[in-house]
């Protein structure tokens, strides 16, 4: 009983030791966006201060990076996410002949390497005389968001009871106000998981952004990819920082309101 | 999943709605986007990797032949960086799966009791997400440096000399692979493993077998499929990154990847046809590898 008891310790430890591991960096980047540094290297620690915080546009190269991260992200997230749920509603709902075709040909983006995507995409608007801007880089994000969303929403859809949109109908409601009144109400926690997974990873993305912005749209990690070389300045650190804090408040929020909510379901049963 | 009891898809044949147009409808504008965005670059890869050099002569000109040269010259003079690339996965997608498999286990079924703490730990699994690739790589980078008090703490532990290094090494650039791909890894696993059924292995345990038995016969078989999507989700980005084995980040002058290559050929070199043959070459071991995935398990276990 003594062996078996410290056997049950092993995993709790090493998962806390893998657990420390992840966090490390995030740590020092948080950390080091409160180092008074003076100028571009933010390389070794100097003290304590929240000036860089109170004041992130005393570099405005990083304030209009994050701008046009913003709204490429903003604009990629709402069409991804638009066309995503339509494909994952008509994946799990609807059985048709090409399926699994369907499905191949959403996994595929997945597993294709960014570079490959993003050399793709660029010599294919290369080809077409269009240039390198905006546009461009929007149409790539939207690319590899989709998948991501469709996998996302697919996940809800099958945990849906179509049995709740069968009493609608019996009660004489519409298809469309079925939809609406029901259908997309219980989805909606699943499109906005999607939404959030697709705003990340538009917002994060570098290498096919690199590719496809032919150097004239510079966004956030285009900024601190092309700092690298010379140092990166804490300002970017606090970007980084207030958006990962975002996220995780955004992300515990939801769990702790859908852990409260299923506790009250229970209560009520 | 291959799990019976796992509430599969309702597939409403009969349904009172016409599913046809509607399936059309909710399908087309995605299919479109992937055709357009996804299958014709690819084609267009494949098309600019057998081009020449124009006749004027023109620097990042080029026009359509049937050369293979470049992929002659890709295989032979990049070969290094192919071998990288493919070895570097290998070994970070094992040290991912080892680092995975014990946590999710643990997230996955020791803290099914306390939903709450299991979410909470998932959130930290894939905390790292929500931090920038780049500066999380950069973090790294500065903590392995030359100089760092790591480094110089790890050199006192050990006896090492002074000149003794990481940074710039295959090891540091495994290193940032192995932590900026592991969610890909976690993720699948903890899904593989929350779904599982307890009962199959108290079943296990009441037919005396021993808990080494019961995991290598009952656990490991029934969350393969997660094994097998984080390895492909883990392994495959992989092969592509260059941000990890570049001088700036993590990498050295003898650490260059395919990434690198193609990114230099296309961007700095206006090398066209070497980085298409390049890339159609990383994509063509891709497919094969998703080839054997989708003829073991099916395309339905791929989303």
């Amino acid at each position: 009983m003594r062996k078996l008891r410290l056997g049950r310790l092993v995993l709790p430890l090493y998962s806390v030791i893998a657990l420390v591991y992840l966090l490390i960096p995030i740590v020092y980047t948080i950390a080091f966006s409160f180092n008074d540094s003076k100028g571009r290297t933010n390389t070794i620690w100097q003290g304590f201060t929240v000036a860089k915080w109170l004041d992130v546009c005393a570099r405005p190269d990083i304030c209009s990076a994050v701008g046009t991260s913003l709204i490429i992200s903003a604009i990629s997230t709402l069409v991804a996410t638009v066309l995503g749920t339509a494909m994952a509603i008509a994946l799990v709902r609807y059985s048709f002949r090409a399926r699994s075709l369907v499905s191949l040909s959403l996994f595929l983006p997945m597993a294709t390497p960014e570079v490959v995507m993003g050399a793709g995409l660029a010599g294919l608007f290369f080809n077409l005389g269009t240039g390198y801007g905006y546009t461009t880089v929007i149409l790539a994000h939207i690319m590899f968001c989709l998948s991501f969303v469709v996998v996302t929403v697919k996940a809800r859809v099958q945990t849906l009871d179509p049995v709740l949109e069968e009493a609608g109908r019996d009660l004489y409601a519409n298809p469309t106000a079925v939809f609406w009144r029901i259908t997309f109400p219980l989805l909606l926690p699943g499109i906005v998981s999607g939404a959030l997974l697709s705003f990340a990873l538009s917002f994060d993305d570098f290498i096919i952004t690199y590719f496809n912005s032919g150097g004239s749209v510079t966004t956030f990690p285009m900024y601190i990819y092309i700092a690298a070389s010379k140092g990166v300045p804490a300002e970017a650190n606090v970007i980084a920082s207030a958006v990962f804090i975002l996220a995780i408040v955004i992300v515990l929020g939801t769990q702790v309101a859908s852990n409260i909510r299923q506790k009250r379901l229970l209560a009520v049963k | 999943m291959g799990i019976a009891f796992s509430s599969s898809a309702p597939k409403q044949s009969g349904s009172p709605l016409k599913s046809g147009k509607i399936v059309i409808a909710l399908m087309l504008p995605g299919l479109l986007y992937l055709g357009m965005f996804f299958m014709i670059p690819l084609v267009s890869l494949l098309v600019t990797s057998v081009e020449t050099p124009d006749a004027s002569g023109a620097i990042g000109m080029y026009q359509y032949s049937f050369d293979l040269s470049s992929y002659q010259h890709v295989i032979v003079d990049y070969a290094p960086q192919i071998g990288r690339s493919f070895g570097f996965a290998f070994v970070a997608t094992l040290i991912a799966l080892l680092i995975s498999y014990p946590l999710a286990y643990f997230v996955g079924i020791r803290l099914r009791s306390r939903p709450l703490i299991q979410k909470l730990t998932l959130t930290l699994v894939i905390a790292p997400f929500f931090i920038s690739f780049l500066l999380r790589t950069i973090a790294w980078k500065q903590i392995f440096a030359d100089d760092s008090a790591t480094m110089n703490f790890i050199r006192g532990l050990l006896h090492l000399d002074p000149s003794v290094h990481f940074l710039g090494t295959p090891g540091a650039v495994v290193w940032g692979l192995v932590y900026n791909f592991i969610p890909f890894m976690t993720l699948p696993l903890y899904t593989s493993l929350e779904r599982l059924d307890l009962r199959y292995l108290e079943a296990a345990g009441d037919l005396y077998a021993s808990p080494a038995a019961v995991f290598r016969k009952v656990t490991l078989p029934l969350t393969m499929p997660g094994v097998i999507s984080g390895t492909l989700l883990t392994f495959i980005p992989i092969t592509g990154d260059y941000v990890n084995a570049s001088r700036d980040f993590l990498g050295g002058p003898d650490t260059s990847m395919i990434g690198n290559m193609v990114q230099a050929d296309f961007l700095q070199n206006s090398d066209y046809p070497s980085a298409s043959a390049l890339s159609a070459v990383l994509m063509a071991v891709i497919l094969i590898i998703v080839g054997v995935y989708v003829k073991r398990t099916g395309t339905e276990d791929l989303l």
